[in-house]
């Protein structure tokens, strides 16, 4: 019986690329930069770029593209819902009428746009995780928002927060799923009955996860603490991040692609 | 009326980059009244073999059957498999989730659907089998001593009347006491007509107490047989992460030097035995 032994879809993926060895502040900047180019596309052209673009971009980075691509399966559910909405409820030239729904000519083009836009910009952002550690990125944003501190923003601790939270995922998967298999053993059903009686199936897995969640958290904090953790304060680091030259070079050059791109769509196209 | 077990094999995670072979070609055999451990060092596949017994997992080949009904996903015997197999996971007090023990005790009766006016009474009797009394119904499982809530746990599977019991290291993390308590319940099951298997890597317990010994090496079946066989493959062979008991491995030293001497994990035997050589050897 398979429960939860799925490999989670986005999860870092190691390999050794020009992407992969950037600084991940480079690309926690670039992501909001590419995403606003995607929002201003409009044009069917201008999506066949970006999506020749996220080809060239699985390409440099190492990866498969079929596993870039696995990456937005969670959002397709979202991506069909936003694209049905848009078909059923955009006035315009009538093509397809079935009872009291109309198609117009209008929605379907807006829903194509909407569910392209959608998914572009779910696998573009996908890269950010796909091509850097956990630990990088929390790291990089601890630096980002570094200069906040000064206003009280607590960076440091947020970015602890978001490794631990990271950190303790694949274990509290590992042990929802041995809670489960030992009340399967004592006869618990989670697929049969009214959604009620499978939603009251859980509570035999939640009270007991909670209970090891509390703990897991005491004795991670005890740990630290013996370790004479104190917060963000005059810590160093062992790997100490190193904005460099190309760092620089990339992120100009995604600027330079959204602008050109955009340029390009407002001056050469209808 | 037995738990068998041909040639199993179990591979985790096929065709993605974690896969692992955990179980290759492993055959058992148990019946009721009989007791089977099961050793072997961490990671040689013995908690994934225990999970097979009552179709929490499945084989990728091979077969394992239950009182003659076939353990395969989707059985349509699958709720009277896991009823027969009770099955007790390596730190069973985790699972428990109840507001006090009489709910927690009566979980696996109700899900087997027993009859409301039964459950009381195989709740008290399960728990008189782990040795504590009546006024533990109405505390909170999860407010009662490490000891007393893996007792809970065992007696809330014990309340399931399971034909077969499955456990994997029932003793871990448990003083020696605690133990023996633990030990003394499953040989009375036992007698009583319950299949017992132990997954353990304490070879102590393994020997003194199984009728058999299946011995796993890294997912494969490296002996199965009576106790004195084991004993003998482990003399004979060193597995690693298997130690053998003091007295085991004292009674193979003094057999490398004196053939005569028996292998024996007994300490009375091999005590007889060095007492009748001495007074032997005095004579003239």
């Amino acid at each position: 019986m398979k429960f939860l032994n799925n490999l989670t879809f986005g999860q870092y993926v190691p390999a050794d690329s020009p992407v992969h060895s950037l600084d991940p502040r480079c690309k926690i900047l670039a992501v909001p930069v590419v995403l606003t180019g995607i929002f201003m596309a409009g044009h069917v052209a201008a999506f066949a770029a970006w999506a020749g673009l996220l080809a060239a971009l699985a390409w440099y980075s190492r990866l498969p593209f079929r596993l870039v691509l696995n990456s937005a399966k969670p959002v397709l559910i979202l991506v069909a819902f936003t694209a049905l909405i848009h078909i059923f409820f955009t006035d315009g030239t009538p093509i397809l009428k079935l009872g009291f729904v109309t198609i117009t000519r209008e929605g379907v083009a807006a829903a194509a746009q909407m569910g392209l836009r959608l998914l572009l910009l779910v696998l573009f952002a996908s890269f950010l995780t796909l091509t850097t550690k956990p630990m990088e990125l929390s790291d990089g944003l601890e630096r980002l928002f570094s200069p906040l501190v000064r206003f009280g923003f607590p960076a440091h601790e947020l970015a602890m927060m978001m490794t631990i939270a990271l950190r303790f995922i694949p274990t509290l998967l590992t042990e929802t799923d041995r809670i489960m298999k030992a009340q399967l053993a004592r006869g618990a059903s989670f697929d049969r009955g009214s959604l009620w009686k499978r939603l009251k199936a859980f509570i035999p897995v939640l009270i007991p996860l909670f209970v090891i969640v509390f703990q897991r958290a005491e004795e991670l904090a005890t740990a630290m603490e013996a370790r004479c953790y104190r917060g963000g304060e005059g810590r160093t680091r062992m790997r100490p991040l190193r904005w460099s030259g190309r760092d620089t070079a990339a992120l100009a050059a995604t600027v330079a692609v959204v602008v050109a791109l955009a340029a390009g769509e407002r001056s050469l196209l209808p | 009326m037995s738990i068998a077990v041909e040639a199993l094999c179990h591979t985790y995670h096929p065709g993605t980059p974690l896969e692992t072979r955990a179980l290759d070609d492993v055959s058992l055999q148990c019946g009721r009244g009989e007791w089977l451990s099961i050793v072997g060092h961490t990671g040689s596949g013995k908690s994934t073999l225990a999970q097979h017994l009552n179709g929490i997992l499945f084989p990728d080949s091979g077969t394992v059957s239950v009182d003659g009904m076939q353990v395969v996903e989707k059985s349509p015997n699958m709720r009277d498999i896991r009823r027969a197999v009770g099955l007790v996971f390596q730190y069973p007090e985790q699972q428990l989730f109840a507001e006090d023990v009489m709910e927690e005790l009566s979980f696996a009766p109700t899900n087997w659907g027993v009859q409301s006016d039964r459950i009381a009474p195989l709740a008290s009797a399960a728990l008189s089998m782990v040795g504590l009394d009546d006024s533990y119904l109405a505390r909170s499982p999860l407010n009662l001593s490490g000891g007393e809530k893996r007792k809970i746990a065992i007696a809330s599977v014990l309340a399931g009347e399971p034909s077969y019991l499955v456990l994997d290291e029932p003793t871990a993390g448990l003083d020696s006491w605690s133990r023996r308590e633990l030990t003394d319940l499953l040989a009375r099951l036992k007698k009583e007509g319950t299949g017992i298997i132990l997954v353990t890597h304490d070879l102590d317990i393994a020997l003194n107490l199984s009728d058999s010994i299946l011995m796993l090496d890294r997912g494969r079946s490296a002996a199965f047989g009576a106790p004195s066989e084991i004993m003998r493959y482990l003399v004979a062979n060193s597995v690693p992460g298997l130690r053998l008991p003091d007295i085991a491995a004292l009674s193979a030293a003094i057999g490398r030097s004196d053939p005569a001497a028996p292998l024996t994990w007994d300490r009375a035997e091999l005590k007889r035995w060095i007492k009748a050589r001495e007074t032997g050897g005095r004579r003239p």
